[in-house]
């Protein structure tokens, strides 16, 4: 039996962190694969485009370059598209917090047995494609609409219309990405047990108090998750942009666009698909580190 | 069991280009998809291939007599069909008569997206599957310039001659080496008559003073498209769009940016303005003469009386197209009058085959006379074809373009 046992201590053998570890490198394989060449990759040549000089007298043509100024001149001329992407953004993402967070908590606490049906409704909608969605808002929001007309009779649209006006561009901001805020805030607020609520009423907490103290501080990655989710696509998007606005709400999604197809400018096309992953970046690591919730990672 | 498909492609076709927009959404649709991937791979390595690619395009071995196939691109709802069964009769029977299969794909929604989707083969001078593509005049010509375009074999096309004469002689392919076109269109206004009597009293338009009227205030739209706009602006100030100079554009630009700036222009778009014009948000709009026509009765369509646009869509056979002699035979096809008659009964565009009013005339007398589709030297002369532009001074222009519209 002796000899045994120092053979099995040398022998390669996994042990069972080793072999879960293991595992997890398999596991792991087709996600990183998929990373490296779906993003890492084309992330790499996207830098190197954007760095591209022209080639003279070739409409189009651009050539290896260390063309640094690309950013310099695509922030001196967007930076109006960048700051109106960021508003518009966050003021789509602040309506669909207040219409979701109401709506998320009838559906965690008070559905009953109407819970999964009125989940399905709010995916309901993304069974259509995005971009016929917000081609039927034009119809909703359309000058001779209902919705138009009663708020013509109350004289409360500067325009005397919503479609083609920044109103409509952040309307179908919101619309497009509610479900992205709704589904984290359910699954945040499901999961909160409902006798912590009671307890703090049978503590003399006012509903207020009981909402402030236990039920806001509960939801709060799912709140967290709902922002990020609805304001990083929100900023990049430029469909509702191009269909509801007018040519004074181009958002920064338009002039990445512009720029690739129309002016076959591809540099300054990736410097500014750069720059907005930079700023999103810090925009969302500063709210993370704000709102505090390391749990979410 | 290809009917099923090809009607549902043709309805697709149709409901985009008629309640969508075909320009822009799909090249909306398209730009997510095609231009990042194109931005990812394309624009590495063309250093070498760029410098390399000759003034004239290479040909591929043509395998047209082994291979009795062809692969065509062409815009949606550019050619004949049967409504019911999906089927395009003029296609089915060249395909009859010549025992070459033709694989028709809808497939070019917009130039420059078209472009972008190829546009890396090209440059690496390889074959883009396609024998036949139908691009507009500036495109083209960008193409021809580039050596994306083969030389034309005349002597398999020998109803070339048929190309009507105003046609013949273009600057970017001054004896027609290159390109044949397939219809052409007039940059024009158009409105909707009962809302312009509401709004102005009189359901007829024919100028940029009318659409201009803060009547219109926010009611009418011009097209994305910067020759067409500008066109039709430039000569609305009395500058001849053929052959303008660089204070006659940016006074233009002034006229437009002020008519943005005012509100009086609602949006810039593409096909878009055409459903906008139905449900009644628009009035008035610049927009392309045979869309207008589609829309029917209630809607009016003219030149202006300073000038529309007059663009063409050409075909044209890439680089290394593998089919070139039965591209040719298409296009030979296509170049009969009587064929092209049918097609252009059909499209509502401009035919550019001589001879074909006549055809026409057996068939449909109404339609030989339709202005739209065969216009009279009158109507020809109050139209011009845009300038073709440096590379330099297109960039230009399209930037000053496309920072007046909000770009």
């Amino acid at each position: 039996m002796a000899p045994v046992l120092p053979s099995t201590v040398v022998a390669p053998a996994p042990t069972a962190g080793q072999r879960r570890s293991r595992t997890g490198y398999v596991l792991l394989f087709p996600g990183m694969t998929w990373l490296a060449v779906f993003f890492a990759i084309p992330f790499v040549t996207l830098f190197l485009t954007s760095l591209q000089t022209p080639v003279p007298g070739k409409s189009g043509r651009y050539r290896f370059g260390l063309e640094f100024g690309n950013y310099a001149t695509a922030l001196a001329e967007y930076w109006p598209a960048f700051l109106r992407s960021f508003i518009y953004a966050g003021i789509a993402t602040a309506l669909a917090l207040l219409i979701s967070y109401p709506l998320a908590y009838f559906i965690a606490f008070r559905s009953g047995r109407w819970r999964g049906l009125m989940l399905v409704l709010v995916i309901a909608p993304s069974f259509a494609s995005f971009l016929l969605r917000t081609y039927a808002w034009k119809t909703i929001l359309a000058d001779e609409s209902p919705i138009t007309t009663f708020l013509n009779s109350l004289h409360v649209l500067p325009d005397g219309r919503i479609l083609n006006t920044s109103i409509a561009v952040i309307a179908g901001l919101t619309y497009n990405f509610l479900p992205f805020m709704v589904l984290p805030l359910y699954a945040a607020l499901e999961k909160i047990d409902p006798r912590l609520i009671e307890a703090a009423n049978d503590l003399y907490a006012s509903p207020a108090t009981s909402f402030r103290k236990v039920t806001w501080p509960l939801s709060m990655p799912g709140v967290v998750a709902g922002t990020l989710l609805t304001f990083i696509p929100a900023a990049g998007d430029y469909i509702n942009a191009e269909l509801l606005g007018s040519t004074k709400d181009r958002m920064v999604g338009n002039a990445i666009q512009t720029n690739f197809i129309e002016f076959r400018d591809y540099p300054t096309a990736s410097a500014l698909s750069f720059v907005l992953m930079a700023a999103i970046l810090v925009l969302v690591f500063t709210y993370i580190r704000r709102a505090g919730t390391e749990e979410l990672f | 069991m290809t009917k099923e498909p090809t009607k549902a492609a043709q309805d697709i076709a149709g409901l985009v280009r008629s309640s969508l927009s075909r320009r822009r959404v799909l090249q909306a649709a398209g730009v997510g998809g095609v231009a990042l991937v194109a931005a990812a791979c394309g624009t590495g390595g063309d250093d070498e291939a760029g410098a390399s690619v000759a003034p004239s395009a290479a040909a591929a071995q043509d395998a047209s007599d082994a291979d009795k196939v062809a692969n065509w691109s062409n815009w949606p709802l550019y050619i004949d069909s049967d409504d019911a069964s999906g089927q395009r009769p003029s296609l089915e029977a060249f395909q009859a008569a010549n025992g070459i299969s033709v694989a028709y794909t809808e497939d070019v929604n917009d130039n420059n997206e078209f472009y972008a989707k190829v546009r890396t083969q090209l440059e690496q001078g390889q074959d883009i599957g396609r024998d036949l593509v139908v691009l507009t005049d500036w495109m083209a010509a960008l193409w021809i310039e580039n050596g994306y375009a083969q030389k034309l074999d005349k002597a398999i096309i020998p109803n070339s001659s048929n190309l009507i004469p105003k046609l013949q002689g273009v600057s970017f392919d001054p004896s027609r080496d290159y390109s044949l076109p397939w219809q052409s269109g007039f940059g024009a206004l158009g409105w909707n008559k009962a809302k312009l009597k509401e709004a102005t009293g009189t359901d007829t338009m024919n100028s940029l003073d009318q659409l201009f009227d803060p009547g219109l205030k926010g009611r009418i739209t011009v097209l994305s498209e910067m020759r067409d706009t500008m066109g039709i602006i430039m000569a609305w100030q009395g500058a001849d769009p053929s052959n303008f100079t660089e204070d006659q554009f940016n006074t233009a630009i002034e006229a437009l940016t002020q008519q943005i700036d005012s509100g009086q222009i609602r949006q810039v778009t593409g096909n878009d303005y055409a459903g906008a014009l139905e449900s009644g948000d628009v009035i008035a709009v610049i927009g392309w003469s045979g869309d207008m026509i589609q829309l029917g009765a209630d809607f009016g369509v003219a030149l202006p009386e300073t000038g529309g646009t007059l663009w063409t869509d050409n075909m044209l056979i890439p680089a290394l197209a593998a089919h070139k002699k039965n591209a040719e035979l298409i296009m030979n096809y296509y170049y009969d009058p009587k064929v092209a008659a049918e097609v252009a009964a059909y499209v509502q565009y401009i035919s550019p085959v001589e001879g074909a009013q006549e055809a026409m005339a057996l068939v449909d007398p109404a339609l030989a006379d339709n202005q739209w589709i065969f216009p009279s030297a009158e109507t020809l002369a109050s139209s011009f074809v845009f300038m073709t532009l440096t590379p330099e001074q297109d960039t230009a222009y399209q930037r000053a373009f496309q920072k007046a519209i909000g770009n």
